[in-house]
């Protein structure tokens, strides 16, 4: 299964479009409400999910994804839940959409790197992105992970230096994360006007897709956006939409953001 | 023994684990520390903002009476009550703050439990006159009411935390999300041994000046180095820059009292290196309180400085290799060492000192006649008195006290 990230960016290319990877919390509100809101995003558009797992101490989040974890862990949302219940119930409905997990590094080294990695392949896990795990800290997990070809999905930021972006970039699996704001998850108003060339620096050194995210929330930003990435990482904007409204507000706002996407 | 087996790394504890927005700060951070400790004129700078300002050293004071009452060893207590702003936390912020100078920076954020070191901060910032704003968890702001005046009147702005258990590690995970926001020109004053590297060692360098004051006057009051040292740890920064300088000096036990809460039985309490695992916490792997899917279990403690479920690297690191001994005392041990410290040497210690003098009767008994046991006692009680009036006062207490 190891290339479907890849086959994935392929499609949206191939249509003409940027990716959309779509993250929800799983959880929240319980596990069973949060396969639809994956579904959801699917039925939007999304061409890649990210499976949140909550973690008690969030820090790199900001107050909307950190409310969904509190809401999720409330659920009994645990990393092995997920990948028990939420995990196969979502590839079950969606079998041609990745899954990537975004959780902190906690959470997996409480369930053990190796058995991780194993259980997340067997369940239908492509990738994982942990936010508090910078490269320097991340060799034995990465092992861990090539083994069972589950892709270590790296982070690069705006206060990244390119020598440091090229080095992220040379290793990546799976995609880039290119955080767009110095800053936590969450919406913002306006994206730093210097982002486009960071985008497109690190696509250069890059063998795999590059995306955008943190901050994006509608079709006008992903559209400026996702003319120098592959794709955005869209995140607080549908938490908090299926938290106010549910699963259908999620699919709406997935449909917005990939008619930005359109080229 | 070199605690230190790696850049920022305690024997598999420490190391750096944040968002890759702030490596960069974290690697100019290292670098200008490193730079700024080969400078003889920072070291003297620092040095002589300690004499001049915050009053070191301080004294190494003989409790006769605590002595005479335990029948054991000598009792020694390291003053750093009578440090300015009442705190060890002082050390720790005037050195940073002159880095964070040093470096350029255009404003200091900092995170506080009990709020000494969110004063400590604001105080070494109206000083040097850098702008503060202090994180503290929302209980944290109710139970330090006078510590949150204090940091005000010093001209810092203090934002009360009400994510998760609205205490220290919530005020330290928002004081990081802030630094994320504005890494570029933002200083954050972490107050403990803990978070990512460089921030263990720093702290206990700044911190380190306690036990090597200790050594000196040892010697000068009793003639050897003493036989025991013992501290309050929560997240350590008094016990490691008490305890550090005599890592390697193995005929000197060195015990750490952690918070017991409510009993270790209860689940409530602050035991991190009593019952803590192997988890990574505010951006370095050590021991912490969390449950079998890594979430992590808030702290109880009736000291709002020892309520956090990590604990400093360095110390996981000494606890797990033995050098140092581990115990810890419940709410009702500290509050009885507290009153029992108060009325037999007339000095009001911080619930946090309190737990280090509930465990230091036992110590002294235990190492007998003719030896030497130096208490740290980290912090003045006048922060918590509301917390403690508040159980009502004892008219006596019993004479075997803590």
């Amino acid at each position: 299964m190891s290339g479907e990230i890849a086959e994935a960016f392929a499609r949206a290319r191939a249509r003409g479009e940027g990716a959309l990877v779509a993250y929800a919390m799983a959880g929240d509100p319980d596990l069973p409400g949060s396969v639809d809101v994956f579904a959801a995003c699917v039925e939007g558009g999304a061409d890649i999910l990210e499976i949140g797992v909550a973690f008690s101490d969030p820090i790199a989040d900001g107050p909307v994804i950190q409310g969904a974890s509190e809401r999720a862990l409330k659920a009994g949302s645990t990393l092995k839940r997920v990948l028990d219940e939420v995990v196969p119930a979502v590839r079950a409905r969606c079998p041609q959409t990745p899954l990537v997990v975004m959780t902190y590094v906690n959470v997996v080294m409480a369930m053990g790197e190796e058995r991780y990695a194993k259980l997340a392949r067997e369940r239908g896990v492509s990738g994982t992105i942990l936010p508090d795990l910078p490269p320097e800290e991340s060799t034995g997990i990465r092992v861990a992970f090539d083994k069972e070809g589950l892709e270590l999905i790296p982070l690069c930021a705006p206060t990244t230096s390119p020598t440091r972006a090229e080095s992220i970039a040379k290793d990546a699996r799976g995609f880039v994360y290119c955080v767009s704001v110095a800053g936590v998850t969450g919406m913002r108003s306006e994206l730093p006007a210097n982002l486009s060339e960071r985008l497109e620096l690190v696509r250069r050194l890059s063998p795999v897709p590059v995306v955008a995210g943190f901050g994006i929330s509608n079709a006008e930003q992903a559209r400026v956006v996702g003319a120098h990435a592959d794709g955005v990482v869209v995140g607080s904007a549908i938490v908090r939409a299926a938290q106010a409204d549910g699963p259908a507000a999620a699919r709406q706002v997935c449909a917005d953001i990939k008619r930005g996407l359109k080229r | 023994m070199e605690t230190q087996t790696a850049p920022g790394r305690f024997g598999r504890y420490g190391g750096r684990y944040v968002p890759e927005t702030l490596v960069p700060a974290l690697l100019e951070l290292e670098q200008a520390y490193a730079e700024a400790r080969k400078d003889p004129a920072f070291d003297e700078q620092v040095s002589q903002v300690l004499r001049e300002y915050v009053g070191r050293e301080t004294p190494l004071t003989p409790a006769r009476r605590l002595t005479e009452l335990w029948r054991g060893a000598e009792v020694w207590l390291k003053r750093e009550d009578l440090a300015h702003t009442g705190a060890h936390k002082i050390n720790n912020t005037i050195g940073q703050v002159l880095l964070a100078k040093r470096m350029g920076k255009k404003r200091i954020i900092a995170e506080t439990g009990a709020g000494q070191h969110g004063v400590a901060t604001a105080t070494a910032c109206a000083l040097f006159g850098l702008p503060c704003e202090v994180f503290m968890g929302a209980v944290d702001v109710e139970r330090q009411s006078l510590n949150v005046f204090r940091m005000k009147a010093l001209g810092a702005k203090v934002h009360p935390v009400e994510s998760g258990s609205r205490t220290l590690k919530d005020a330290m995970n928002e004081a990081m999300r802030i630094w994320v926001s504005q890494v570029e020109d933002t200083y954050y004053v972490i107050g403990s041994a803990a978070g990512p590297h460089p921030y263990p060692t720093i702290v206990r360098d700044f911190q380190a000046v306690i036990g090597r004051e200790i050594r000196t006057q040892s010697l000068v009051a009793f003639g050897r180095l003493p036989d025991a040292v013992i501290a309050c740890i929560g997240g350590g920064s008094n016990a490691i820059g008490a305890l550090h300088p005599f890592v390697e000096d193995k005929q000197v036990r060195l015990v750490g009292v952690e918070a017991g809460g409510h009993g270790l039985d209860s689940g409530q309490h602050g035991a991190s290196l009593t019952l803590g695992t192997e988890g990574v916490l505010h951006g370095s792997r050590s021991l912490v309180l969390q449950d079998e899917n890594g979430q992590i279990i808030e702290a109880h403690s009736i000291s709002a400085g020892l309520d956090y479920p990590g604990v400093g690297p360095e110390l996981a690191y000494l606890a797990k290799t033995g050098r140092l001994e581990v115990r810890t005392a419940t709410d009702e041990e500290a509050l009885k060492a507290f009153y029992l410290v108060s009325r037999t040497e007339g000095i009001l210690p911080a619930l946090e000192s309190s737990h280090a003098f509930a465990r230091a009767g036992d110590l002294a008994r235990e190492l007998g006649k003719g030896k030497h046991l130096v208490v740290n006692c980290s912090g003045r009680g006048d922060k918590d008195v509301a917390t403690i009036a508040a159980r009502g006062i004892p008219a006596a207490i019993g004479q075997e006290g803590a």
